[in-house]
């Protein structure tokens, strides 16, 4: 059948400057560009190209220009290009429309709206350079209140028994990304990073490879709907354990591995056949309902005899407060809440654009009923899903959160330029791939490097924000919203987010 | 022995002759219970044998050795959850999970099962000899050398083999009458590897299955598990190999491979 589907890009080369070294053709994974012997010139597919710019990074004489295709259907605000395009590749496939990444549309994003505040006259700011400035936190279940005792010769001695805490030197975490839908090299940069930084990686549900376990006091190990290379040694070698109930690309439905990833080194650390589809159920089939999580959440604690915390992990829904709520008296050390804009290697791009609520919006809600129902100590709360930058993380934790997980953003620092096609296992970078060819194009101690270099990045930027504000210690950040003014936002927005209009 | 060796303090519950230790378990909460398991696990007891279990879940999880324990009563849900290789038998019937993500390792239980028997199980046994509830096998997997086994003796509800990718599942029906049809539906729903063979017909199958008839190395794998099951139960292997089976395997190793428009 003829496809009506009109190229998205065109690849322009500047003929002058080609030298026909040919490193475009050998850098794009898509067929984009080809080498005609004949008349000795690189030419290229528009079809085929995905805008990920690996080849104009590449290129040596910045020969190549990716361009938008100028050819677009007659604008239209409600029929969008997207939405003719996904038609058409509709009616010709019969598909579901896939896509990776996060959400890419405008009008669900308010950390843009939230603006922090600075000490002015009245009370002094700190200089971070200069002055000792705190960042580090622990997250798992606190206890309601403390006992100590006087001991003579120790001083003061902790009398409550502390629950299992994870200590992070800034708060930033990595989010689960599975082995399988990113790669081992990837996996690899992630554990050597958190380790050097002092903080923690989550092996997403598809298990942790043997040569990662040595990183196990950096991470943390989830369980999923598929149980996929689940077994007690797994559990055991993390720090923590995180299951997923849902994820905020793609709430309430499960995910497929296609068979074409399931390599024999994936299959291994999955402990599943080579080339069948790792299927991932929507629901965790012994989980439906709180006192089921529960039953899971103490079965995991039982498999490691109460030593490690224990997360679970929900997209934020609109019901995401009550569920919370639930989730903590079930008896999980950690929350965490994966916004609309949350990322995925693959996911019908329906669901993604069209399921779940804004993080900020869950996060104040979840926060504020945790507190009005007197048990916000009992566990952390963690927010994820489409964190972008340190004033993000800031304003998350002002929000509420004592934490924050970030994935797009550490791919981005590997090389991802959002391009959106992880789901084809094809990625140029390297990245979302299990192709042998180009998961080499990531060197695991370069990429521990830049992810390291990231975290460095936002931490000092969150201690200069906070210094700014006169507070050395991210506790006094933690659900802080004094902290926070809004802008463009209506007052319901504003009630829920609990946080005062600008001016105000 | 010396019981102190064993543990710090020795629970009035606990008695320990040899290798064999004994438990009460009445009244006693599940995390105590477990605990004291852990405890003797690794630590000279071969056998342990817990009495009076009333609902204590859990039991078996995070056990390393190859330690058998019989359990008299009724364990709670998630028996031998993400269990590696103790060896339990239940005197009486099991409730939910029972086998949940089992790695390695055997459960025999002299009764019925509730819903989830040996959900996302990678290898290991068990052998129901009643009837078990619904989603039995949900999810079962194998992996080179890890191949898991599940024997039901009576019949099993719907969602049987559910996303099943790899094992054997076997349901026998050895307590129905007259001609053997299985009330289960949804059988095999999403089924993408794996062996069921059923003793008689199944109500309503899904639609990623497809039946076929026995073939040699069926009859012998088939022979080998209700021998081994029988010899748990002192049943007649031979009557009931005598009826005729339906074998259940997938029409295809990657059932959603064409939903996509990419």
């Amino acid at each position: 059948m003829k496809s009506y589907v009109i190229p998205e890009y065109i690849v322009e080369r500047d003929q002058d400057r080609c030298i026909r070294c040919k490193v475009c053709v050998n850098q794009c994974s898509y067929d984009t560009h080809y080498y005609d012997e004949e008349d000795d010139i690189i030419l290229s597919r528009n079809e085929n190209c995905v805008n990920c710019q690996r080849c104009a990074t590449f290129c040596p004489t910045q020969a190549i220009t990716i361009r938008e295709n100028p050819n677009h259907y007659r604008s239209n605000a409600n029929w969008t290009q997207e939405a003719i395009a996904s038609i058409k590749k509709q009616a010709e496939t019969g598909g579901v429309v896939l896509t990776g990444m996060g959400c890419d549309k405008p009008n669900l994003t308010y950390w843009d709206r939230l603006l922090l505040n600075a000490s002015q006259v009245t009370n002094p700011s700190i200089d971070p350079l200069r002055e000792p400035m705190e960042l580090r936190t622990y997250i798992g279940s606190k206890p309601d209140k403390l006992e100590v005792e006087m001991d003579e010769g120790n001083g003061v001695m902790l009398k409550t028994k502390l629950a299992p805490q994870l200590r992070l030197e800034t708060p930033i975490m990595f989010s689960a990304m599975s082995y399988g839908s990113i790669s081992l090299n990837v996996h690899k940069s992630l554990a050597r990073a958190a380790s050097e930084v002092g903080t923690f990686y989550n092996t997403g549900e598809g298990g942790l490879e043997k040569s990662l376990y040595k990183y196990g006091d950096h991470v943390i190990v989830q369980v999923a709907s598929g149980r996929f290379g689940v077994h007690p040694e797994y559990l055991n070698a993390g720090a923590a354990i995180e299951i997923k109930i849902g994820q905020g690309a793609k709430p309430g439905i499960g995910g497929h591995l296609p068979g074409e990833k399931v390599s024999e080194e994936i299959s291994e650390t999955r402990m599943i056949p080579v080339g069948t589809d790792a299927l991932s159920p929507a629901p965790q089939h012994d989980i439906y309902s709180i006192e089921d999580l529960r039953q899971l959440i103490y079965a995991l604690k039982e498999a490691t005899d109460y030593t490690k915390p224990v997360f679970v992990k929900i997209a934020a829904v609109h019901n995401s407060a009550a569920i919370a709520s639930g989730i903590v008296r079930a008896g999980a050390d950690i929350v965490v809440l994966d916004g609309v804009r949350g990322g995925t290697g693959a996911a019908p791009r329906i669901i993604r654009d069209n399921v779940g609520i804004p993080l900020e919006m869950a996060l104040a809600s979840v926060d504020q009923r945790l507190r009005d129902e007197g048990i916000r100590n009992k566990a952390s709360v963690i927010a994820a899903g489409g964190i972008k930058s340190s004033a993000d993380v800031l304003k998350a934790i002002a929000l509420g959160a004592d934490a924050v997980y970030i994935a797009t953003a550490a791919l981005v620092a590997l090389g991802c330029t959002v391009c959106q096609k992880c789901y084809t296992g094809k990625c140029p970078w390297g990245i979302a791939t299990t192709d042998l060819w180009l998961t080499k194009r990531i060197n695991p101690d370069l990429g521990a490097k830049r992810l390291a270099g990231l975290l460095r990045g936002w931490s000092l930027e969150i201690m200069e924000m906070m210094g700014g504000m006169g507070i050395n210690a991210i506790e006094s950040v933690r659900g802080n919203r004094l902290l926070l003014r809004g802008v463009g936002l209506s007052d319901t927005e504003l009630k829920i987010l609990g946080v005062r209009m600008a001016g105000e | 022995m010396v019981l102190k060796d064993v543990i710090n303090r020795v629970p009035e519950n606990l008695s320990i002759e040899k290798h064999v230790a004994k438990i009460d378990a009445y009244g006693v909460y599940y995390r105590d219970l477990n605990s004291l398991l852990r405890s003797l696990d690794g630590n000279g007891v071969e056998k342990i044998e817990i009495r009076n279990v009333y609902g204590q879940r859990y039991i078996g999880t995070d056990l390393d050795g190859h330690i058998k324990i019989d359990v008299y009563g009724t364990p709670g849900n998630d028996l031998g959850a993400f269990m590696r290789g103790a060896n339990i038998t239940v005197h009486g019937n099991v409730q939910d999970g029972c086998g949940n993500t089992m790695d390695h390792g055997q459960i025999v239980v002299h009764g019925r099962a509730g819903d989830l028997v040996g959900h996302s199980m990678r290898g290991g046994k068990i052998f129901i000899r009643d009837d078990a509830g619904y989603r039995v096998g949900i999810h079962m997997k194998e992996y080179l050398g890890k191949r898991p086994f599940i024997v039901i003796g009576g019949t099993a509800q719907d969602f049987l083999g559910e996303y099943m990718a790899g094992g054997v599942l076997v349901v026998l029906g050895i307590n129905m009458k007259g001609e053997i049809r299985h009330n289960a539906r949804f059988v095999g729903t999403g089924m993408h590897g794996g062996t069921m063979y059923i003793r008689g017909e199944v109500r309503h199958l899904g639609e990623e299955v497809e039946v076929t008839d026995l073939e040699e190395d069926d009859f012998r794998l088939l022979g080998s598990l209700v021998d081994e099951f029988c010899s748990y139960y002192r049943l007649d292997a031979e009557k009931i190999l005598e009826s005729k089976f339906n074998k259940l395997i997938p029409v295809s190793s990657r059932p959603y491979g064409n939903l996509y428009a990419y």
